[in-house]
C-alpha cells in the first residue's frame, strides 16, 4: 500500500525546496501544505506532528523535522 | 589510500575538489550534503558571472562541475568525518558510518553552523518554537508574540520580517545593535517592537511549545519573564572546527588559523572557506580559497614526490 507522504513548508523556506526538490528527483509522491497560508494545515503540523519548523515532513505516522537526507531515504526505504 | 581527502562540499570543498581533479589528484570528498550553507542563501547577486542565481541552483552547477570529473573525485553525500588524526606523516579519517580513509594531505572545509544560546529549554523546544532559521519559521508565529535574540544584522532583518506578521516582536541582545544603521533605523520605528538592549536569556520555557523565556538586564541584574509563542536565534555562526581541535591552532572564534597559502602549519593540513580565520563569509571568496587550498596541497604532493 502506498504511503501517504504530507510536506509542510514555507515560501521562503530553503531547505522545504532542497526536501521538495529531492523527492521529486527520486520520483516521491507527496502532498505539500504551505503552512503560511493554510491555518488548517499549520494546525495538523503542530497537533499531530507536534512540529513548528519547517519542512516537516510526515510519512505514515514517522514525522520527520528538517530536511536530513539520510533519514529520509532510510524512513522510505531508497 | 588516497593523495587527498578534502572534508565539506560547501564552495571551498567543491571548487577545492575540481581544483585537484584537474591536477589527477587522487582524491576523496566527505560531505554530509553537497553546497553546503550556499543551500541556504536565498538569493545570490554577487557571485560573479550571474546576476542573480538562487543558493541552491549555484550548488546544482557546482555539483555538476565537480561530477564531470568522476574518475578521481569521489562524492560521499551522507557521510560526515566524526575524527581525523595523523598517521605517518599522513592523515586518518573517520566517518559516522564507521569507515576510515587515510591520505596524504587532508582539506578542511566544513563550513559554520548557526550558533547556540546552550541556556535550558533551547534543545528540548527545538523545533516547537525554538528556531535558527527565521526566513523558515518566521511565518508559522503569525498573530503570536515572539522573541528575536541577537544584535547584528541577521536578528535585525529577522526582526523587521517579524514585526510584519508577529502580534508582537521582543529583540533581546547581549550588547547595544550592531547591524547596518539603515536596518537598525526600521525597526526603530516598529509600533510592535520592544527591544530589550544588554539582556541576556537565561531560559526558553514550555510544555509542548514554547511558552516564554526569562531574560535578565546585564547591568541591574534584573530578571523579566515574556510570555512568547517562538524564539528565533539569530546570532551569528560558529566554524564547524572540531575535527581540527587539538592538530591545528584555533583562534578566538574557533576558526582554523591559515595563512595566506591555506596552510595550518602542519604539514599537509590545509584549511579553505568559512571554517578558516580569512575574514569575510562569501560563496566567491570560499570557493577562491577552495582553488588556492587545492593548488598548494598540489605543490605539497609534488614536493612529497621528490
Amino acid at each position: 500500500m502506498a504511503r501517504e507522504i504530507k510536506v509542510y513548508t514555507t515560501p521562503t523556506c530553503p531547505y522545504c525546496k532542497i526536501a521538495k526538490k529531492f523527492l521529486d528527483d527520486k520520483g516521491v509522491k507527496y502532498q505539500e501544505f504551505n503552512v503560511a497560508e493554510d491555518k488548517a494545515a499549520l494546525k495538523e503540523m503542530k497537533d499531530k506532528c507536534k512540529s513548528l519548523s519547517v519542512p516537516t515532513i510526515c510519512i505514515d505516522n514517522d514525522v520527520l523535522v528538517g530536511f536530513d537526507e539520510g533519514q529520509l531515504k532510510q524512513k522510505l526505504g531508497l | 589510500m588516497y593523495e587527498l581527502i578534502i572534508i565539506g562540499a560547501g564552495p571551498a570543498g567543491i571548487t577545492a575538489a575540481v581544483y585537484a581533479a584537474r591536477k589527477k589528484i587522487k582524491t576523496l570528498l566527505i560531505s554530509g550534503d553537497i553546497g553546503g550553507q550556499g543551500l541556504t542563501a536565498w538569493l545570490v547577486e554577487n557571485y560573479m558571472g550571474y546576476q542573480f542565481i538562487e543558493g541552491r541552483e549555484l550548488m546544482r552547477k557546482f555539483e555538476e562541475q565537480v561530477k564531470q570529473f568522476p574518475t578521481d573525485v569521489k562524492v560521499e553525500v551522507g557521510k560526515r568525518a566524526e575524527r581525523l588524526s595523523r598517521v605517518n606523516g599522513g592523515f586518518e579519517v573517520s566517518t559516522n558510518k564507521g569507515e576510515t580513509y587515510r591520505a596524504k594531505v587532508v582539506i578542511l572545509a566544513t563550513g559554520k553552523r548557526p550558533r547556540q544560546l546552550g541556556i535550558p529549554g533551547e534543545k528540548e523546544l527545538l523545533g516547537r518554537g525554538v528556531t535558527y532559521c527565521a526566513i523558515c519559521d518566521g511565518p508559522l508565529f503569525a498573530d503570536v508574540k515572539v522573541a528575536v535574540i541577537g544584535g547584528g544584522n541577521s536578528a535585525l532583518e529577522a526582526s523587521n520580517d517579524m514585526v510584519k506578521v508577529a502580534d508582537h516582536v521582543y529583540l533581546i541582545s547581549l550588547t547595544s545593535l550592531i547591524g547596518d544603521q539603515i536596518l537598525i533605523d526600521k525597526v526603530k520605528v516598529a509600533s510592535n517592537l520592544t527591544m530589550f538592549l544588554e539582556h541576556e536569556v537565561l531560559e526558553i520555557r514550555g510544555k509542548n511549545s514554547v511558552e516564554g523565556i526569562r531574560i535578565r538586564d546585564l547591568k541591574s541584574r534584573h530578571e523579566k519573564e515574556l510570555d512568547v509563542g517562538g524564539v528565533l536565534i539569530e546570532i551569528g555562526l560558529m566554524p564547524n572546527s572540531e575535527l581540527a581541535k587539538g592538530l591545528v591552532t584555533l583562534n578566538r572564534l574557533g576558526e582554523v588559523v591559515v595563512d595566506c597559502g591555506n596552510e595550518t602549519g602542519v604539514p599537509g593540513f590545509f584549511a579553505a572557506g568559512d571554517v578558516t580565520s580569512v575574514p569575510d563569509k562569501q560563496i566567491v571568496i570560499a570557493a577562491g580559497e577552495g582553488a588556492k587550498a587545492a593548488l598548494q596541497a598540489h605543490r605539497y604532493l609534488q614536493r612529497l614526490g621528490k
